[in-house]
């Protein structure tokens, strides 16, 4: 498995952490309901098909959103999510 | 006797001979003779015993699909197993052994089982052995793992070398047959970067076993001179020996190449090297394989498939048998039988089920006829034929089938694609686009003719040029016989014994019918009740008439029955291949901390933290156990001076205008208005409010911090930053990196601290409790921070990590003039605990801020990380095991990590559990002391707990206290 | 039909012509009293005991494919109550209780072999952590032995005591545990069902779940309509597309975990054995084959095959263990859909829709939990309240901070 870092380029999955669901980066506020949290911290979509998630580039400690699919292991795409979009 | 060398032919070299043993008995063949090839040239037709039944088997193919001719070879530690004799070459000196038969394979008392076989169907073992119930432990299970398996491992450890590459390409094509060769020009002139990898030890494919002419040549030179082509071409890397055995994401293939495995003194070669080839489109030409045809007693030795025995003949001028039929659906029959006449092998009859099969030949054509039963238990004899409604004997040696061809579609369907039957060949081919950027062609698409597949391969090698926006070489196909693939449907004779389907785990026609008819009727069901294709060849052999006779027996369709999964790898591929590197220390990096070296020397024990490498002790001249010197070390400390290596603690440069700010997200207490020049102890939550890690974190300047971690969370803490600052902040000033590596940290501690540091440093400046500075020593810079984890009067000096050894050597050395010295991992954990300091046995990842005492450092005025999720009622109150300190009540008893907390007078059982013990240490003045985790504990200071530990068979009664034994007023560290 | 070995014998003698079909193959009927979604060894196993313990028969599991062909059939075949955190103890410890009768209980041989497992530490931490776990087990009622490195080498004495890198310092063992043939289980369950009365529905996928006014009244197949005043999910692997049939959102997410064999061998491993520092583990099958795994891939998926860095680093895991396995020769190696949870422990309970009941969150230790999570989830399902061996595997304890963590991870589900 190949995972295309936004700085680097393509590279072999073993360069990469995994984190989870993009719903890690999306943090409630401070005072949001508890249903948010559990809805940050736990529960998920957990799409058989396309999904974006979170990947740790170790060499370059880029954070990466990865858009692939959980059936076919096909990457469409990357973005650092420093800099995601929020569509 | 059966098979022999031919007087002539074949592509062995004839003038070299080589001598090798089966079963002790010493044997000669040629150089370029696999050990099928040389035994069969030798008359041997016995090779080994069947998984089951234990019945005789000899050579069925000539590939690595080989179901029976499996053997172990060489010897002592060298020992392998279940090596395919039609594979192995031959080498000076090979010795090689027939495996699963005791004795031996011509006299094998497990072939008992054949006579039992009625007992003995599929899923019988389901049915029984189940009583009594402790005889299946004891006996049953005994019994049946001595009779399964097949070869036998040495028992010891594997020291030969291994090794693992990674290769990029353009186009890597599989298989070097016709249609590989073909798609490897047209890449390769086009300029692309090609790999080509074909399992056979000489490329050529079908084009050696056949020897179809090309352009008028003889197909294996036309093959020799494609192959010389590309050898010269400085962007081919041609790789014979290799299979690639799977397809994984994103064009990433695994092969594996049998680099020495045919050589009798392989020097410094690795045996095997597993290949990662990262290929941008790649050309599946791995041809077809053969498969068999059901009919009773059809798996004796001297049977074989028809396209193996054209190997035998043309690549090793070897004759399978004396006097051969030969019996098949496609021509694929006759081809054989006209080959084998050719070579001057007497061919006793072919039998054609095709009632309009053709004649004229110069052998016997038996058309519309099919074989019912053979004879002959350790070597063929005779063949029964029927014809129509006659039935008559044929006496033969050797008796060649042919059940049409399989694409080899297994790396087609390594990413779940399912293959799609092909009704016009009667079999499954690749479904298009099933691993992306991989194109089959020629016989691995289920074109079998030799000009189909030199056009397909040349068609998919251009289109793999096209696809890489290469330009297309000006290329064509050159001319070969073009016949057609006439094939009719027979995967089951039928007849009264046992037709077998899958040889090397010996499922027959009857297992798979009885399987449907006890309900197991899904191709995985059936699969999994009678283990058809679940042996080491997974099925190549077979699987497919298996589906046809479950379909027969449903009333499916064979696509509507459908097929098992297709799994890698391809061809089995060793433990220690796919595992090189990782013997001895190699399984995992090495850190050594600088003063490794110095430490080693005096003679300290180096113990695991991690991927660390720490000393555990420093022993004395005799001293005996490390309590002894664990004991001097503490008391060293707190009457000295001790000096410690910390430089394991993960540490963190922090900057930018935000980092304050950053920080007190980070961590639950606030930093931002930390003085520079100070330090601070910090607690850190995961996002679930739970404790990840703690450490200080230093203020060096306005927009500059460094934080420290602990040794077994440094890595995670990095990426947690980087996660926080890149996903929650983007937009703050505040840049982070680790700088673990670049600077060597040494505790000092004791009350003569100061006097060492002075020794050493340029000017001691006067720090307060959690200060820190800039030093000189040397002529170098390095940062001093009043620090302590062991609660006396405490330093850490840290200098660029070049300098560490040496400042190690002479902080020691110092140190010792002031009674003082090194101290290692035992002393340091003792220290830790009289202070009541916790590590990872106590925020061991269960653990809350209100576990451990320190809820009140969840600031109240700010949001951080885990602070949401901390106030989840689970997350703290009374019912929460807490930290307490233990001691024992009486003097001298020892406490062990691990034991669990009851409440005196309660029984010793889950339900009354009260918690654990986490951390124990002897203080050389308090005695056994320990940390632990007991429910509502803070609230049950000066009560007593039992303490039990059944697995050192302890239970005694501990008092709780306060988790800091020693100065809990912090004189000791503040003076 | 009753199996024996007198029976083997007889039906041997007459040509195995006598094997009735090991169930029925009914079609669905339009209603039941109970239905199960999932026709793997949890969804069997609930049938089982909803009928034999609760005397529920009307009632029908509804599986998509073939009986038993999730990760019953696609795992490392491990059974065992080694766990050491209250909620998970009890729980597995009455599963292997059940296991210890299941022959006897099902009429059918699953070849549960207690075999005995070994858990190696490799510093004085992981030591301490291991005897806090044996600890509890025998405060649970069930069995450890804390093995030194020398008492290591008695039972396992091929394995490298001169590794360097991570040098074993001793083991855990637990001597009740062992493996079994996995498939075999799924197909006594489903035989004891069926002879039970249960309907065994194959190729039915459910495609929808009905819900009314907060109830839920049945479900839509490929099929057709079925009603059922319960139903209940038992289909890790795919529990949050079943569950957001029913608007739900589960703390879920999948992954990929690899599993191997190699080729047949003569005995040569007669334990479990257990490598945390490697994420590696191993036995042979009865068959010979060495089964063994090690982590998770680490990403999301349901693609049930990993890839390669899993692959190799298991495989160093074992070089560096046990070196006398190198010239083993895989023979293939699979990937099972994990139902990981935040915690790592799993969910059996009510849902907020009545009638709705979920069984998931296996996460890569389903398996031995087969007999124990069919009686607690046929528990619930037929009384409405949580089996007290299986109270604190509540949906909402992420909600409230109530989780079993045995690994001490925290709320990212891949690191369980």
């Amino acid at each position: 498995m190949r995972i295309p870092c936004p700085l680097c380029g393509t590279r072999d999955r073993r360069e990469f952490t995994y984190y989870g669901s993009e719903d890690y980066a999306n943090r409630p506020a401070a005072d949001a309901p508890a249903q948010a949290w559990d809805d940050h911290l736990h529960n998920r979509d957990n799409p058989c098909g396309p999904t974006r998630d979170l990947w740790y580039h170790d060499p370059c400690g880029a954070w990466v959103r990865v858009h692939r699919d959980t059936a076919t292991h096909a990457v469409h795409g990357s973005d650092l999510v420093a800099e995601r979009g929020q569509a | 006797m059966s098979g022999y060398r031919l007087s002539a032919g074949g592509l062995v070299d004839r003038s070299q001979t080589v001598r090798f043993t089966f079963d002790g008995l010493p044997f000669t063949g040629y150089h370029g003779d696999t050990l099928a090839s040389a035994l069969l040239g030798n008359g041997v037709q016995v090779v080994g015993r069947s998984f089951k039944y234990h019945r005789p088997r000899g050579v069925l193919t000539a590939g690595s699909e080989e179901p029976n001719a499996l053997v172990e070879v060489l010897d002592g530690a060298q020992k392998t197993p279940n090596v395919r004799a039609t594979v192995q070459e031959i080498f000076p000196g090979l010795a090689a052994q027939a495996q699963n038969a005791w004795p031996s394979r011509n006299l094998d008392l497990m072939a008992v089982n054949d006579l039992l076989s009625p007992f003995l169907s599929a899923g019988f073992y389901y049915k029984t052995f189940m009583w009594p119930r402790a005889f299946w432990e004891r006996l049953y299970e005994p019994l049946i793992r001595r009779a399964a398996g097949l070869g036998r491992l040495s028992g010891r450890h594997d020291e030969s070398r291994y090794e693992k590459v990674f290769a990029f390409c353009d186009v890597l094509v599989i298989g070097s047959g016709p249609a590989g060769l073909m798609a490897a020009l047209a890449a390769a002139r086009s300029g692309a970067r090609v790999i080509v990898a074909d399992e056979d030890a000489r490329m050529g494919g079908r084009l050696l076993a056949d020897r179809p002419e090309i352009d008028g040549m003889p197909g294996d030179l036309w093959a020799a001179q494609v192959l010389e082509d590309l050898a010269g071409m400085p962007n081919v890397r041609l790789m014979p020996r290799t299979t690639v055995v799977g397809a994984h994401d994103q064009g990433t293939y695994a092969a594996l190449e049998r680099v020495s495995l045919h050589r009798a003194a392989p020097g410094d070669a690795p045996r095997e090297a597993f290949w990662r080839i990262v290929a941008k489109r790649t050309v599946l030409a791995a041809g077809a394989l053969e498969r068999g045809i059901a009919f009773c007693n059809n798996d004796r030795p001297g049977i074989m498939l028809a396209g193996a025995a054209r190997a035998y003949v043309h690549r090793y001028g070897v004759a399978p048998g004396q006097r051969v039929a030969v019996f098949g659906t496609t021509d694929s029959a006759r081809q054989t039988a006209r080959a084998l006449q050719a070579a001057g092998v007497q061919v006793a009859a072919l039998i054609d089920p095709r009632e309009d099969a053709s004649t004229l030949e110069d052998f016997k054509v038996i058309r519309g006829a099919v074989v019912t039963d053979t004879q002959g238990r350790k070597g063929l004899r005779r063949v029964q034929v029927r014809q129509g409604s006659n039935t008559f004997a044929l006496e033969a040696d050797s008796l060649l089938v042919s059940g049409g061809w399989n694409p080899s579609v297994h790396l087609a369907c390594h990413m779940n694609g399912r293959p799609v039957w092909d009704d016009g060949i009667a079999a499954f081919v690749p479904k298009p686009g099933a691993v992306p950027g991989l194109d089959a062609c020629g016989a691995a698409a289920g074109r079998f003719s030799t000009a189909a597949c030199l056009q397909d391969g040349l068609r998919a090698g251009l289109a793999a040029v096209a696809d890489l926006g290469l330009a297309a070489p000006a290329l064509t196909a050159p001319q070969a016989e073009d016949g057609s693939y006439d094939i009719t449907r027979l995967w089951h004779v039928p007849g009264k014994g046992r037709a077998w389907l899958d040889f090397a785990n010996d499922v027959t026609v009857k297992d798979v019918m009885l399987s449907a008819q006890e309900g197991f009727r899904s191709v995985e069901h059936m699969k999994r009740y009678t283990t058809q294709g679940m042996a080491p060849d997974q099925g190549k052999n077979s699987n497919v008439a298996a589906l046809a006779v479950l379909a027969d027996a449903t009333g499916q369709t064979i696509p509507g029955t459908g097929t098992t999964t297709f799994r890698p790898p391809y061809t089995p591929v060793s433990i220690a291949a796919m595992g090189g590197g990782g013997r001895a220390s190699g399984f995992a990096p090495q850190r050594f901390l600088t003063s490794d070296a110095a430490s080693r020397e005096r003679g300290a024990p180096m113990i695991e933290a991690g991927l660390w490498y720490r000393p555990s002790y420093f022993p004395r001249p005799g001293e005996t156990g490390w309590e002894v010197a664990c004991d001097r070390e503490v008391r060293m400390v707190r009457s000295a001076v001790g000096v410690c290596d910390v430089s394991t603690l993960g540490k963190i440069d922090i900057q930018g205008a935000d980092a304050g700010r950053f920080l007190d997200f980070v961590y639950t207490n606030t930093f931002s208005t930390l003085p520079v020049g100070k330090v601070r102890y910090g607690l850190m939550l995961r996002e679930d409010g739970h404790v990840m890690d703690d450490g200080t974190t230093a203020r060096l300047g306005a927009q500059h911090y460094v934080m420290t971690t602990t040794t077994a969370a440094a890595g995670q803490v990095m990426r947690h930053l980087d996660f926080v600052a890149q996903a929650h902040c983007p937009d703050w000033d505040v840049r982070m990196i680790s700088v673990t590596e670049q600077w060597a940290q040494f505790a000092v501690a004791g009350p003569r601290a100061r006097d060492l540091l002075r020794a050493v440093l340029d000017d001691l400046p006067d720090l307060p409790f959690m200060g820190c500075a800039e030093v000189g020593l040397y002529g170098i810079r390095g940062r001093l921070f009043r620090i302590s984890f062991s609660g006396e009067l405490g330093f850490e000096l840290a200098v660029p990590a070049r300098f560490g050894e040496s400042l190690f050597r002479d902080l020691v050395g110092r140190a010792e003039t002031l009674s003082g010295g090194p101290y290692g991992m035992e002393a340091l954990n003792v220290l830790r605990i009289e202070k009541g300091l916790i590590t990872h046995a106590e925020i061991h990842g269960r653990t809350t801020a209100f576990d451990i005492g320190m809820a009140k450092m969840v600031s109240p005025k700010k949001d951080c990380i885990g602070k949401a999720a901390a106030a989840r009622p689970g997350m703290h109150g009374p019912d929460r095991e807490q930290l307490v300190g233990l001691r024992p009540v009486q003097p001298g008893q020892r406490l062990t990590a691990g034991a669990h907390l009851f409440t005196p007078g309660e029984d010793v059982k889950r339900e009354n559990d009260q918690g654990y013990v986490t951390s124990v240490g002897p203080s050389p003045s308090l005695g056994w002391i320990g940390l632990g985790f007991l429910k509502n504990g803070r609230a049950r200071v000066g009560e007593m707990v039992r303490l039990v530990d059944h697995l050192r068979g302890l239970d005694l009664l501990c008092e709780v206290c306060d988790p800091v034994f020693l100065d809990p007023a912090g004189e000791k560290l503040r003076g | 039909m009753r199996y024996s070995g007198l029976r083997v014998l007889t039906e041997g003698l007459f040509g195995n012509k006598g094997w009735k079909p090991a169930w029925r193959d009914p079609a669905p009927k339009a209603q039941y009293d109970a239905i199960i979604i999932g026709g793997g060894g949890h969804g069997l196993s609930t049938a089982y005991y909803l009928a034999k313990n609760h005397g529920l028969t009307n009632i029908a599991v509804l599986e998509k494919g073939y009986l038993g062909s999730g990760n019953i059939g696609r795992n490392t075949t491990i059974v065992r109550a080694n766990y050491f955190l209250q909620g998970n103890s009890e729980f597995y410890s009455h599963s292997l209780k059940l296991w210890e009768g299941l022959e006897s209980e099902l009429n059918y041989n699953v070849m549960h072999s207690q075999r005995g497992l070994i858990n190696l530490f490799h510093s004085d931490g992981q030591r301490d952590a291991f005897v806090r776990r044996g600890n509890a087990m025998i405060n649970q009622g069930d069995d450890a032995i804390l093995l030194d490195r020398e008492g290591v080498r008695r039972h396992l004495p091929y394995l490298d005591f001169e590794q360097t890198r991570f040098p074993i310092y001793g083991g855990l063992l637990h001597p009740r545990g062992g493996t079994a043939r996995h498939d075999a289980v799924a197909w006594g369950y489903a035989r004891g069902a069926d002879r039970r009365g249960v309907d065994l529905i194959q190729n039915c996928e459910v495609t929808g779940i009905d819900i009314e006014n907060g109830r839920v009244t049945g479900v839509q197949t490929t099929r057709g309509a079925i009603r059922a005043k319960k139903v209940g999910m038992v289909v890790a692997g795919r529990s949050s597309q079943v569950a957001a049939m029913a608007g739900m959102r589960l703390p879920i997410e999948s992954h990929v975990l690899q599993a191997f064999v190699t080729e047949g061998l003569k005995p040569v491993i007669d334990h479990v054995i257990s490598f945390g520092m490697g994420h590696f583990y191993m036995s042979q099958s009865d068959k010979g084959g060495l089964v063994f795994g090690g982590d998770l891939d680490f990403y999301a998926s349901y693609a049930a095959r990993g890839n390669l860095p899993i692959i190799e680093h298991v495989m160093e895991a074992g070089m560096t263990l046990m070196p006398m396995i190198g010239r083993a020769k895989v023979l293939r190696s699979w990937g099972g859909i994990m139902d990981m949870s935040p915690d790592g422990s799993p969910i059996i309970d009510k849902t907020p829709i009545d009638g709705l009941f979920v069984d998931c969150g296996w996460n890569y230790g389903g398996f031995k939990a087969v007999p124990a999570s069919g009686w607690c989830m046929a528990h619930l399902m037929a009384t409405g309240e949580s089996h007290p061996v299986a109270r604190r595997f509540r949906l909402d304890r992420f909600a409230t901070g109530h989780v079993i963590d045995e690994e001490g991870t925290g709320s990212q589900h891949n690191l369980h």
